[in-house]
């Protein structure tokens, strides 16, 4: 996406900004374009599709609100009532609706994924160009770094800090990114090794190009498809690490996640009863991360076949 | 590079990230609510004891002072008293650190064992094409979390079935004593048997997708060719050659699995009230236990900063070239 320089403009800021934005939609597009060639890969985008829309069209899908009692039409409050036409998925000791808490679930734990994945990839990819790029001592010095953050067990890290800092969504993604940064940096560093010896690099430095037109022109739109790859693998590790970090009793007490209805079930002791209460929200999860990894498998088959998870 | 040199800087790198690591502690339960001093004493003892053993931690100090105090008494192995135990925190948690052990030990060992077994077997078998033992279940195991797997596994071969007991690590009453009597019996196994098939599986679906996709990319390769062409038997050729070269990638994830493990284990102890070190420090932040949460903390890290030298190493013994870089 080059812009050629007959057409240089007089640009305002403004301009240059809505110009990146394009750049990169018709970028991610593109690679959009790519998962669609296989049928695994248009299976996982169906399924991202499928939970994207629950998540924003919630209060318009779900018959209940998240945190709604139940009753029968006498009054008295459904609790763990089994899956029948009116709550395909049960109700809970507290007589919600299990499907209506899964679909008011979707929202959060997308939301929170997608930030924490997002913010992750952002840093981390920052960090592995300039260490792949500048090499030496600051290759040095931010890969020690990087190595430190590998020595930090997760999920007791996570607990830690949202004992201490309090539970809100914003903390519990800043958490995640604060330690998700390390897998992009490293993955995006080894790239950019490869790049840098490539031709063009040489070309524009020779030019006399500064090192940041280098790293955001030249070398990082081609790895774009990489942190691209990377967001959407982290996107299904993010929602499995909320629901962790919820079903501990760390999440969020104000709002329903998939992982906050499976600590309820568990903390509740009523699992032994009530199977469709544990069942469905694990079920959501095991769907999402599976789009996931059907779609990070066909992109990288295309994309870069060494590359593959599995 | 020397194997020795890579190995002492890999030391010294160790050594630094357990610095960080007691440093993000510290200054994460400094700030934890409450007083600094509410970090390590606890509030229900009284006002003449509390100011003792304030002065012992030297939390009356100004705070530097109290961060090499930290550092000493860690080093020391002084971490404090448990406020629900009322005893020294090394003494609570010693036993659980066993218990975890000997969950996770045999766990990781048989995952790592039967994953790679099983990557090559069914990449051997069956080249390319989805199976179901090779891809549809580990990669299924890979997309949902352990604490949901057991709570499945409870409610199917527990609570329906009842072939297994829920909770615990032995019979209530069934109290043995000296170590090996008390893992060497077969109520202690049949204990172990669920939440140990739940963490061998969940820890295998990673290096069982890693090798079967790495048999895959090295059997095209030249020199497995030139291995068949020498008229090696097939048996040697993919044991020797292809086994043999496929395994690096399985020893590159290292990483990614101990994080696997690390938050495993946490999950898996607390749904079926495993009494080990993951579990009770989830106990202890949900009951203001500080010393007894900082300490599990800390000791979780150091086991997974170990493991990771150990990785390290091995991946360096196995693959000579990383010690170039």
């Amino acid at each position: 996406m080059e812009v050629q320089p007959g057409h240089e403009r007089r640009r305002s800021p403004h301009h240059t900004l809505l110009r990146g934005l394009r750049s990169l939609f018709k970028a991610i597009s593109g690679q959009l374009n790519i998962v669609g060639t296989s049928r695994l890969g248009r299976l996982g985008l169906a399924g991202l599709v499928f939970f994207i829309a629950l998540g924003v069209f919630a209060a318009y899908l779900a018959p209940y609100g998240p945190y709604e009692h139940v009753v029968y039409p006498d009054g008295k409050p459904a609790t763990l009532e089994p899956p029948s036409r009116a709550h395909p998925a049960g109700t809970t000791l507290m007589s919600h609706d299990v499907l209506s808490q899964l679909i008011w679930g979707t929202r959060r734990t997308l939301v929170i994924a997608l930030a924490a994945s997002f913010s992750s990839i952002f840093i981390g990819t920052n960090i592995g160009l300039a260490a792949g790029y500048f090499g030496g001592r600051t290759d040095n010095i931010l890969m020690r770094i990087t190595d430190v953050a590998f020595g930090i067990p997760f999920l007791p890290f996570a607990m830690v800090a949202l004992m201490t800092l309090g539970t809100e969504d914003i903390i519990l993604i800043a958490v995640m990114t604060s330690v998700g940064w390390r897998t992009p940096a490293r993955i995006i560093r080894s790239q950019v090794l490869t790049l840098r010896e490539r031709p063009f690099v040489s070309v524009a430095e020779s030019l006399g190009a500064s090192s940041g037109r280098i790293l955001y022109r030249h070398i990082a739109p081609n790895i774009l498809p990489l942190a691209f790859i990377t967001t959407i693998l982290f996107v299904g590790e993010s929602a499995l690490v909320e629901a962790s970090v919820s079903f501990l009793g760390f999440g969020n007490p104000e709002s329903i996640s998939w992982g906050q209805m499976l600590f309820y079930c568990f903390a509740s002791q009523r699992m032994r009863v009530a199977w469709w209460w544990s069942v469905t929200p694990g079920l959501a999860i095991m769907l999402l991360v599976l789009s996931v990894f059907f779609v990070g498998r066909t992109y990288e088959e295309v994309v870069n076949p060494r590359l593959r998870e599995w | 590079m020397d194997l020795r040199i890579f190995i002492v800087k890999r030391l010294l790198l160790m050594l630094l990230t357990l610095l960080v690591l007691m440093t993000i502690t510290f200054i994460l339960f400094r700030i934890a609510p409450g007083d600094p001093v509410a970090s390590m004493v606890s509030a229900s003892l009284n006002p003449g004891a509390r100011e003792s053993l304030t002065r012992s931690f030297g939390l009356d100090k100004p705070m530097h002072i109290q961060y090499l105090l930290y550092l000493k008494n860690f080093l020391r192995g002084d971490m404090g008293q448990s406020f629900y135990y009322r005893l020294p925190v090394t003494q609570v948690l010693r036993p659980k650190l066993v218990n975890t052990l000997v969950l996770v030990g045999p766990a990781t060992l048989i995952a790592l064992i039967m994953g790679v077994l099983l990557g090559a077997l069914t990449a051997a078998r069956r080249a390319g094409k989805l199976d179901l033992f090779g891809t549809v279940i580990p990669l299924a195991i890979k997309a949902v979390p352990p604490f949901w797997t057991s709570m499945i596994a409870l409610l199917i071969f527990s609570y329906r079935l009842d072939w297994f007991p829920s909770a615990g690590l032995r019979s209530p009453g069934h109290a043995a004593d000296p170590i090996l009597e008390k893992l060497l019996n077969a109520d202690f196994f049949h204990h172990l048997a669920l939440p140990l098939t739940i963490l061998t599986l969940h820890f295998l679906a990673q290096p069982l997708l890693t090798m079967r996709n790495s048999m895959l990319d090295v059997q095209g390769e030249d020199f497995v060719e030139m291995a068949r062409a020498k008229g090696i038997g097939e048996r040697r050729v993919i044991y020797h050659h292809w086994i043999r070269n496929a395994l690096l990638p399985v020893a590159s994830i290292a990483p990614l699995m101990i994080g696997a493990i690390v938050g495993g284990q946490v999950l898996v102890e607390t749904v079926f009230s495993w009494p080990g070190l993951g579990r009770e420090m989830v106990s202890a932040i949900n009951g203001y236990d500080y010393p007894v949460a900082q300490a599990s903390f800390l000791i979780i890290g150091a086991v997974m900063i170990g493991m990771n030298l150990v990785a390290d190493i091995a991946y360096a013994v196995l693959d000579p070239r990383v010690r170039l870089e």
